[in-house]
C-alpha cells in the first residue's frame, strides 16, 4: 500500500505509447472516437462560452477523457452513473446525445434536463446517467443508494460515483465508503484525481496525495492507475465492475489525471491554481490521453492520419449540426418554473 | 364500526409501516436504531423480525450517507423510508435533503423524482436540552420541492404516513413523541394522494380561529373545550401539510370569525406561525379583523435542561387560553 502517487503525479513520466496488445482493435478505435467526441465537444463548449453564447459556467475536463471512456466500456444502460460539476465526459462516454447536452447548456426545453439544469445538472437516465450536481461530493452517497437498490432488484446492475480529489475532503465521502462496504453495495467509486480542487493543489489540502488510502481504510478493493491511459483505466475498471456485479461489494478506482484549463470556463491562463506552473501544464499536455492512444494505434498499424482527420471532420460536422439545432430550439415555458417543483399531479 | 381497530398514535405508525412493507416490495427502511426496541417508541416494534434485516436496515452512525443513499435508491425505483429518531441529528443530512432530494425534480426538468420519505421525530422534554429537542418544521417548509407533513391525529399518523411513502415526491414526515399515547379507532386503510391533502377543519366555531400543527393541535383542541366553558366558540384548523402550504381554508375561516390565534411548537422568528398570519393578513380585508392576530410559540431560545426553565419553555394549554382571551379584549 502506497499513499503517495510518485511518478503518477509527476507529469514528466508516462508520455509513452500505451500497451494496446491485449485489447481488441475495434474497441480501442471506438474509444479513440469517444475521447475525440468528448475533447472536441468540450473545446467547442469552451469557445461558445468565450463568445458569449453560453450564459452559465462550464467546468471543462479537457485532458481527463480517458477516465470516463475506460470505465463506460463496461457499463450498460441500466447501470446508475452519478457525476459532479465536471461531468460532460461522464455523460458523453455513455453515448448520450450531443444535442441533449448542448440544448441543456443553452437552457433549452429540449435539453437533457429540460433546460432546468445547465452544464452542472445533467441527467440522461435512458443511457444510465442518473445525475450530476455541483455540490462537491453531493452524489457519492446517492450512488451508494442506487447500488443498494440494485441489490433489492437483483439485476446485477452497478452504480458509479465520479468525484474528485477535493471531494475526498468531504465527510460524506467517508460515510459513504463505510456504508457501501458494510452493506456490500455494488458501487464503483471513481476518483478523478487531477491534483487540484479549484485553485488548491492536493499538497495544500491533504497529507498524502493518493486518495485510495480511504478505500483501504474501509476495506474496499482499490486500484490506482494513470488516468490518461485508457488501457490502464479499462483493465482496472473491468475487474472492479465485474466484482461489484458478482455481489462482492464496492470497488474504488483512483485515476490520476489533469485538467488543461482552469477550474471553470475555457482559459488556461487564469484561475489555474496557486501551485500550477506553465512547465507543469506543458508536461501534462504531453501526457495527453487522446494523442497517446492515437499514436499507439498508428504504431500498431491499425489507424493513420487520414483516418484520424476523417474522424475529426465527421465529429466537427456532428457538433455543428447538434449545436445549430439546439440554438434554434425553444426555451422552457414560463409555467415550467413552478410546474417542475413537484411530480405532476395524478389525474383522478 | 365492526372493522374499526383500536390504535394509539404510535401503533398507528407501526400499522402504516406494516401496510407499506406488506403491499409494496419497493419499500425499505433505513436509519439508526431500527433493530433496537427503544429508539422509536412503539412505532417500529419487531419490523426487523417480520420483514427481515435486509429490508429494515439499521445503519452506521452516518446520517448524511444514509439519507443520501435513500435518495439514490429512490431514483433507481425504490421507495425508501429514512428514519431519524431525533430530528436534531438529521441536520448532518441536510445536503441530501435540501440540495439533492428537494431540488432533484426541478433541476432535472421534471424527468426524475426522488420518492423518498424522511421520518423526522421530535423527541423533546425530560431535561434533554438544546440538541435533543428541536422542532424544525419551519426550516424545511421554506424549501420548495419538499413536502412537509405533520400529523396530529391517530388517523393521520397512519394515513399520511402511507400517503407520504407512496408520494412520488420527497416528503418529510414529522411526528412528535408527545402525541404517541392518543387513542382512536381506525377503519381499514384507504390510500390517499398526498398532493391532494391540506389543512383540515377539526372543529367548527364562530368567534375565533385557532390554527396549529402536530402536538400544538392537541393543545388547540384542549383549549377549545376550556374556551367553550367561557362562552368562546373557537374553530380549530389542523395544518397537517406545511409545505406546499395551502392557506385557503384558514383565510376563509378567519374571514368568518375575525380573530386568529396560531400555536406553533417551533420558534417565533421566521416561523410557521408567522407564515400563517402573513398569508391571512395579505388576503383578508382590514375591516374584517375584530382584533390583531396573535401567536403562541416557543421563545427564541434553545431548549433548556433545567426543569424550571423547561416548564416555561413549551407552550401549554393555559398559555393558549390566556392568548385566546386577549383576542376578546
Amino acid at each position: 500500500m502506497n499513499d503517495n502517487l510518485d511518478k503518477l503525479s509527476n507529469p514528466k513520466f508516462f508520455h509513452d505509447h500505451l500497451d494496446v496488445d491485449d485489447i481488441a482493435t475495434e474497441q480501442l478505435i471506438e474509444q479513440l472516437k469517444s475521447m475525440l467526441i468528448i475533447r472536441m465537444t468540450e473545446q467547442y463548449i469552451g469557445s461558445m462560452r468565450r463568445d458569449g453564447f453560453i450564459g452559465g459556467p462550464v467546468h471543462l475536463g479537457v485532458g481527463q477523457e480517458a477516465v470516463a471512456v475506460g470505465i463506460s466500456q463496461w457499463l450498460r444502460k441500466t447501470d446508475r452513473v452519478f457525476g459532479a460539476h465536471r461531468s460532460h465526459s461522464h455523460i458523453l462516454a455513455l453515448g448520450s446525445s450531443l444535442h441533449g447536452l448542448f440544448a441543456e447548456i443553452l437552457g433549452k426545453n429540449t435539453g437533457h434536463s429540460g433546460g432546468m439544469g445547465g452544464s452542472m445538472h445533467l441527467q440522461d437516465k435512458e443511457n444510465g446517467f442518473y445525475g450530476s450536481v455541483p455540490i462537491v461530493a453531493g452524489t457519492v452517497s446517492l450512488a451508494v443508494g442506487a447500488g443498494i437498490a440494485a441489490k433489492f432488484q437483483k439485476n446485477n446492475d452497478v452504480a458509479v460515483a465520479y468525484f474528485g480529489d477535493g471531494a475526498c475532503e468531504e465527510g460524506t465521502v467517508h460515510e459513504s465508503l463505510n456504508l457501501a462496504s458494510i452493506l456490500k453495495s455494488p458501487v464503483l467509486f471513481v476518483v478523478e484525481n487531477n491534483l487540484f480542487a479549484s485553485h488548491m493543489h492536493i499538497s495544500q489540502r491533504q497529507t498524502q496525495n493518493s486518495t485510495a488510502r480511504f478505500a483501504h481504510a474501509n476495506g474496499i478493493p482499490a486500484a490506482v492507475v494513470d488516468g490518461n491511459d485508457v488501457v490502464a483505466v479499462q483493465v482496472a475498471a473491468k475487474k472492479l465492475i465485474e466484482d461489484a456485479r458478482a455481489g462482492k461489494g464496492p470497488g474504488f478506482l483512483e485515476a490520476v489525471t489533469y485538467r488543461w484549463y482552469g477550474h471553470v470556463d475555457w482559459r488556461d491562463d487564469i484561475d489555474v491554481g496557486v501551485e500550477r506552473s506553465t512547465e507543469d501544464l506543458k508536461n501534462w499536455r504531453a501526457r495527453d490521453p487522446v494523442e497517446r492512444l492515437k499514436q499507439s494505434l498508428v504504431r500498431k498499424g491499425c489507424w493513420d492520419d487520414t483516418q484520424h482527420q476523417e474522424c475529426c471532420t465527421q465529429i466537427e460536422y456532428e457538433i455543428d449540426e447538434a449545436w445549430g439545432r439546439a440554438m434554434s430550439d425553444p426555451y422552457p415555458s414560463e409555467a415550467a418554473l413552478l410546474e417542475r417543483v413537484y411530480a405532476p399531479p395524478v389525474k383522478s | 364500526m365492526n372493522n374499526y381497530k383500536k390504535y394509539n398514535y404510535g401503533t398507528a405508525i407501526l400499522s402504516a409501516f406494516e401496510y407499506l412493507l406488506e403491499n409494496h416490495p419497493e419499500v425499505f427502511v433505513i436509519g439508526q436504531g431500527l433493530w433496537s426496541p427503544w429508539y422509536v417508541g412503539n412505532t417500529m416494534t419487531d419490523l426487523d423480525k417480520k420483514f427481515g434485516v435486509d429490508r429494515i436496515i439499521d445503519t452506521p452512525v452516518s446520517e448524511a450517507a444514509c439519507t443520501g443513499a435513500a435518495v439514490g435508491a429512490s431514483l433507481a425505483g425504490m421507495k425508501p423510508i429514512v428514519v431519524h429518531p431525533r430530528m436534531d441529528f438529521m441536520l448532518y443530512a441536510i445536503d441530501a435533503i435540501v440540495n439533492q432530494a428537494a431540488k432533484w425534480s426541478h433541476m432535472t426538468g421534471g424527468n426524475s423524482h426522488p420518492a423518498i420519505t424522511i421520518r423526522a421525530i421530535i423527541n423533546r422534554g425530560g431535561e434533554q436540552g438544546a440538541q435533543h429537542s428541536q422542532a424544525l418544521h419551519a426550516w424545511f417548509s421554506h424549501i420548495p420541492g419538499l413536502r412537509v407533513v405533520m400529523p396530529s391525529t391517530v388517523a393521520d399518523a397512519r394515513d399520511l404516513f402511507i400517503a407520504s411513502v407512496l408520494s412520488p415526491d420527497p416528503v418529510m414526515y414529522i411526528d412528535d413523541r408527545w402525541l404517541y399515547e392518543q387513542v382512536d379507532y381506525l377503519p381499514p386503510v384507504v390510500v390517499k394522494d398526498l398532493s391532494k391533502e391540506g389543512p383540515k377543519l377539526l372543529a367548527e366555531g364562530s368567534d375565533m380561529t385557532i390554527v396549529a400543527a402536530s402536538y400544538s393541535t392537541m393543545l388547540a383542541q384542549n383549549a377549545r373545550v376550556k374556551l367553550a366553558e367561557e362562552g368562546i366558540s373557537a374553530e380549530v384548523i389542523d395544518l397537517r401539510i406545511l409545505n406546499p402550504f395551502d392557506s385557503e381554508l384558514i383565510i376563509k375561516s378567519v374571514c368568518k370569525t375575525g380573530r386568529l390565534l396560531v400555536i406553533d411548537g417551533g420558534w417565533r422568528t421566521c416561523g410557521m406561525a408567522g407564515e400563517v398570519i402573513a398569508s391571512v393578513t395579505e388576503n383578508m380585508q382590514v375591516d374584517k379583523w375584530k382584533n390583531q392576530p396573535c401567536r403562541v410559540t416557543l421563545p427564541d431560545a434553545p431548549a433548556p435542561t433545567s426543569r424550571v426553565l423547561e416548564k416555561i419553555y413549551y407552550p401549554d394549554e393555559e398559555q393558549v387560553v390566556i392568548a385566546a382571551r386577549k383576542l376578546f379584549t
